[in-house]
């Protein structure tokens, strides 16, 4: 009983099972907001807060930042930065009735602890500087610009798999 | 008719409310599928777990399926929608640059902010890097101006990009899909299994 339990609680979802509900809840962002999901845009909207705060001048000066910062509300206060906070808590909330809420670092076995951090943070600067480049990421370009058929998903789709294809030997180290 | 928040039949007040809501479905979807783990979000790379493939196309098919249906019966007016600006150059500068990061990294910035919330360590240090990667990118905003203005297709959809019907295109997407969850099968039986 007690390592059945154990089994259930490592149990992903079957993949097709969790795809269609994410397009159902597509259709349904899409049917009531009129728009689609993301996940950079809230982090984009720290940024500039952050920026905005430390260095008020700077931001004000900047073309970039300054138009963020014209209106009165806070960059974070947005459609994107409660869609941000709804997926940390929906994640937090699966992982809590999965006994999955656990503090580590998940790597292979044949990397260090280390390694795996060093190249997340330099991964993560990659990927927030792409997602800026391509006005978008995995969420907000790809599966949101799939979902209505926007070119611009398909490229950016096609550009981000076929890259991790591409350069997926020279990190097989890592993973593999 | 839908949209419905932009045609006024839900107060516009709602918005955020629904953004919540949504995004809390999106987490929970994420991490239940096991896209908190990026050693199997990078399986999809080396052939061990193509659950990135198939969560994302089902996810896609059902979604253009749907829209584009509930367009049909009059539910909701397409032509409303948002649809994602092409820039093509910047499309693909921006693409191959999160590629590298994705594999560097083990997450895109969606799945890292679940495997946040669940305590993983290394998707904090990732989404650190997120952050300092959009920080530069605000910062030399002024340089890239031109090279991110090239190539504006403005909100194009695919159907008038490439002059074939949306339903064909929607059509020929299934069909792939499916091909690529079939042949994804007979990869995964021949690839050597990795435990994660």
């Amino acid at each position: 009983m007690e390592k059945q339990k154990k089994i259930k609680k490592e149990l992903y979802w079957n993949p097709y099972f969790g795809g269609f509900l994410l397009g159902l809840v597509l259709i349904l962002v899409f049917y009531i907001s009129g728009r689609g999901i993301g996940a950079t845009g809230g982090l984009k909207g720290t940024v500039i807060a952050t920026v905005d705060a430390v260095a008020p001048t700077h931001a004000q000066d900047s073309p970039y930042y300054a138009k963020f910062l014209e209106d009165e509300k806070s960059p974070v206060n947005s459609w994107l930065g409660y869609e941000t906070l709804g997926v940390i808590i929906g994640a937090f909330i699966s992982g809590a009735v999965s006994g999955r809420l656990k503090l580590k670092v998940e790597h292979s076995p044949k990397i260090t602890s280390r390694r795996r951090l060093i190249f997340a943070l330099i991964g993560g600067v990659l990927f927030g500087f792409g997602s800026q480049v391509a006005r978008g990421c995995t969420s907000g370009a790809a599966l949101s610009g799939m979902a209505v058929l926007a070119t611009g998903g398909f490229v950016t789709m096609l550009s981000i798999f076929g890259t991790g294809y591409v350069v997926a030997y020279f990190f097989r180290k890592n993973w593999i | 008719m839908g949209p419905l928040i932009p045609n006024g039949i839900i107060p516009e007040q709602w918005d955020y409310v629904i953004a919540l809501l949504i995004g809390l479905a999106f987490g929970y979807i994420l991490e239940a599928s096991g896209f908190s783990s990026s050693r199997k979000l990078v399986g999809v790379f080396y052939g061990y777990d193509f659950a990135v493939l198939k969560v994302f196309f089902t996810a896609v098919l059902v979604s253009v399926i749907g829209l584009y249906y509930m367009d049909y019966l009059s539910w909701l007016d397409i032509t409303q929608l948002y649809v994602h600006p092409t820039f093509m150059q910047s499309a693909i500068i921006g693409g191959i640059i999160m590629g590298v990061g994705f594999l560097a990294g083990g997450f895109c910035p969606g799945t890292s902010l679940t495997a946040v919330a669940i305590g993983k360590l290394d998707a904090m240090i990732f989404t650190l890097g997120l952050l300092i990667g959009i920080f530069i990118f605000s910062e030399l905003y002024s340089v890239l101006t031109p090279m991110l203005s090239q190539g504006d297709y403005g909100n194009i959809t695919l159907d008038k990009s490439i002059g074939i019907p949306a339903d064909i295109i929607i059509l020929s997407i299934a069909i792939l899909a499916l091909a690529a969850f079939y042949f994804s099968d007979l990869v995964r039986a021949k690839v050597k299994k990795v435990f994660y």
